[in-house]
């Protein structure tokens, strides 16, 4: 399974003073489980782009590929493409509306043509992966806490049993521990399942824990496309574009700067530590 | 006394059956004891459920302790009559932008509270002048709210605050739905006015790089004060606050595993240039 964008390009309302240029000349290929995250600041066009995964927008100019063939094709099944490729978008929460949280995780495999059983089955299913609690299966939506509403709207994309999930800002207004909780289990589906797995995401610190690869979105192009560690590398460039790279990032530098040579790209607590206790032990053998 | 100040406070939050009768009570701050100064910058750390929104409401009197008692400005807020009088002195700013604008100019906004205690007008103009004057969104003042970016609708919502001539204000995660550029925003809007003009600024939030600075940290758990201290002695305690699923900024955490790999390196690092001071000495 891939998905690749090839020269795409997106206007909003072209031809009409609101002319807006969203995505300029993308191109780039999600493989099998990968775990992308997609950064940018606000109107970077990170939003756009991932419409353009299941098809919910057209490309104004170049082409969606999925497995090789073109989504845009005049026979290509589209809504067979949406449950391969699940959208969970930002505050899903308000997308819950049925009464029972489990009713609510069976509407798309219901619409997908699976009868009840079947569709309770993947409902289930869908709902154990994120860790839902089973004694809240037959609760209103409503009742939930923020991380159980978000973990029941991905388990309603999930029963769909999709190849590649892709989540706008899945932790936004969540606490620390609901956001690992949440990272935790899209990344145990990521290695379960074998899917790809696209995050937009605000954090660096989170990207850089749980991103195999990153795709930095600037002004509607990809700035970055590349290993997170490589990435906040151009911190001075990210900075420009209204973006910061981790915090360790600028402390491995701060630690250069006083004439300590740590590794410069280490995006983690544990690489820094030992990248750290490395050089140390390096300068007292007289090595350096 | 301080601006303030929480004397053994409980609250518990009912739960009624179709009759009205209580069904289930849910202790939701238990013994919470504290004493802000005016003029302070106070951090409130602690997860979701953890009690700090409810401890927060009580600091305007949108609700009322169920034992104990709560002082604002020396004020008790139990004391009805004096409602008005609690809410002007101390203004709150929600998490979410969209649910606190109502006016559909900003100025006109802004002017709603001090139009609302029969402010005089040309005294309510001046004010609206100077409260966006103060957080830097004059120019956007014939402007739809509806334009605004988040973190521009949380400054609105601020200077709305500021036209109350507050002596505090309480923030409730007013960070939490705003990207990094309007976070910064937000963070700096209230440093400034509490640094500059000494307004009292309590301010609940996951983000710890906007607590580093505060003159105080108190971190809740299960409504009760689990930890509280300077952010340097607060944040000494790793190793409770991951127990606590709290976040414990990144150079605080390294310094704490190199400290456990035999560095000596003083616990409570919150800078990397005091980390770069504790290991290139």
């Amino acid at each position: 399974m891939s998905i690749e964008l090839q020269h795409v390009s997106f206007i909003y309302s072209p031809g009409t003073a609101y002319e807006l240029h969203a995505l300029k000349d993308i191109s780039f290929t999600v493989h099998d489980g990968e775990f992308i995250g997609i950064i940018g600041h606000t109107g970077s066009g990170k939003s756009t782009l991932i419409q353009h995964l299941n098809a919910l927008i057209r490309p104004t100019k170049g082409k969606v590929l999925y497995n090789g063939e073109d989504i845009w094709e005049e026979n290509y099944d589209r809504r067979a493409l949406r449950s391969q490729v699940g959208l969970v978008f930002q505050y899903p929460e308000h997308q819950l509306f049925e009464n029972t949280v489990l009713e609510d995780v069976c509407f798309g495999p219901l619409n997908q043509g699976l009868s009840k059983e079947e569709a309770e089955e993947r409902a289930k299913k869908a709902l154990a992966s994120v860790g839902f609690r089973e004694d809240h299966y037959g609760k209103s939506p409503f009742e939930l806490s923020g991380g159980q509403k978000k973990r029941a709207a991905i388990a309603g994309v999930l029963a769909m049993d999709p190849k590649i999930l892709v989540l706008d800002e899945p932790t936004a207004g969540l606490d620390p521990k609901g956001r690992d909780e949440i990272l935790d289990q899209v990344r145990a589906l990521q290695e379960e399942r074998g899917i790809a797995v696209l995050v937009v995401s605000h954090s660096m610190e989170d990207m850089a824990r749980y991103a195999g690869r990153l795709i930095v979105m600037d002004h509607g192009a990809v700035a970055f496309d590349d290993v997170p560690g490589n990435v906040f590398a151009h911190y001075e460039e990210l900075e420009k574009m209204g973006l910061a790279a981790p915090q360790l990032t600028y402390v491995m530098q701060t630690l250069r700067a006083n004439g300590l040579m740590v590794d410069p790209a280490a995006d983690t607590v544990e690489k820094a530590r030992d990248s750290i206790l490395a050089v140390l032990k390096a300068e007292r053998q007289g090595v350096v | 006394m301080g601006i303030i100040k929480a004397v053994k406070l409980a609250f518990d939050y009912l739960k009624y059956d179709d009759d009205g009768n209580v069904e289930d009570t849910q202790r939701a701050v238990d013994d919470v004891s504290l004493d802000i100064q005016p003029g302070q910058f106070i951090a409130i750390l602690g997860h979701n459920g953890s009690g700090k929104s409810t401890l927060a409401k009580q600091m305007n009197a949108l609700l009322l302790p169920t034992e104990g008692a709560m002082y604002v400005d020396g004020t008790d807020t139990a004391k009805e009559q004096d409602l008005w009088k609690i809410r002007q002195k101390a203004g709150m700013i929600f998490q979410n932008p969209d649910n606190q604008i109502i006016g559909s100019v900003v100025e006109e906004d802004v002017g709603f509270g001090p139009e609302n205690l029969g402010v005089p007008t040309d005294e309510i103009w001046r004010r609206v002048d100077d409260s966006l004057t103060r957080i830097g969104m004059t120019e956007y003042r014939k402007q739809s709210p509806n334009r605004l970016s988040g973190g521009q609708k949380q400054r609105v919502a601020i200077a709305g605050v500021l036209a109350m001539l507050p002596k505090c204000i309480i923030m409730d995660e007013p960070t939490a739905m705003l990207d990094p550029n309007g976070r910064k925003e937000v963070i700096r809007s209230a440093r400034e006015l509490n640094q500059k003009e000494g307004v009292t600024v309590i301010l609940i939030t996951h983000y710890m790089e906007e607590v580093i600075d505060a003159d105080a940290v108190f971190v809740m758990e299960e409504g009760r004060i689990v930890l509280q201290g300077t952010p340097k002695e607060v944040f000494s305690h790793v190793e409770e606050l991951q127990k606590l699923r709290l976040d414990v900024p990144q150079v605080t955490l390294l310094a704490h595993e190199l400290r456990k790999s035999g560095l000596p390196i003083p616990e409570g690092i919150l800078t990397a240039e005091e980390l770069a001071g504790a290991l290139c000495r």
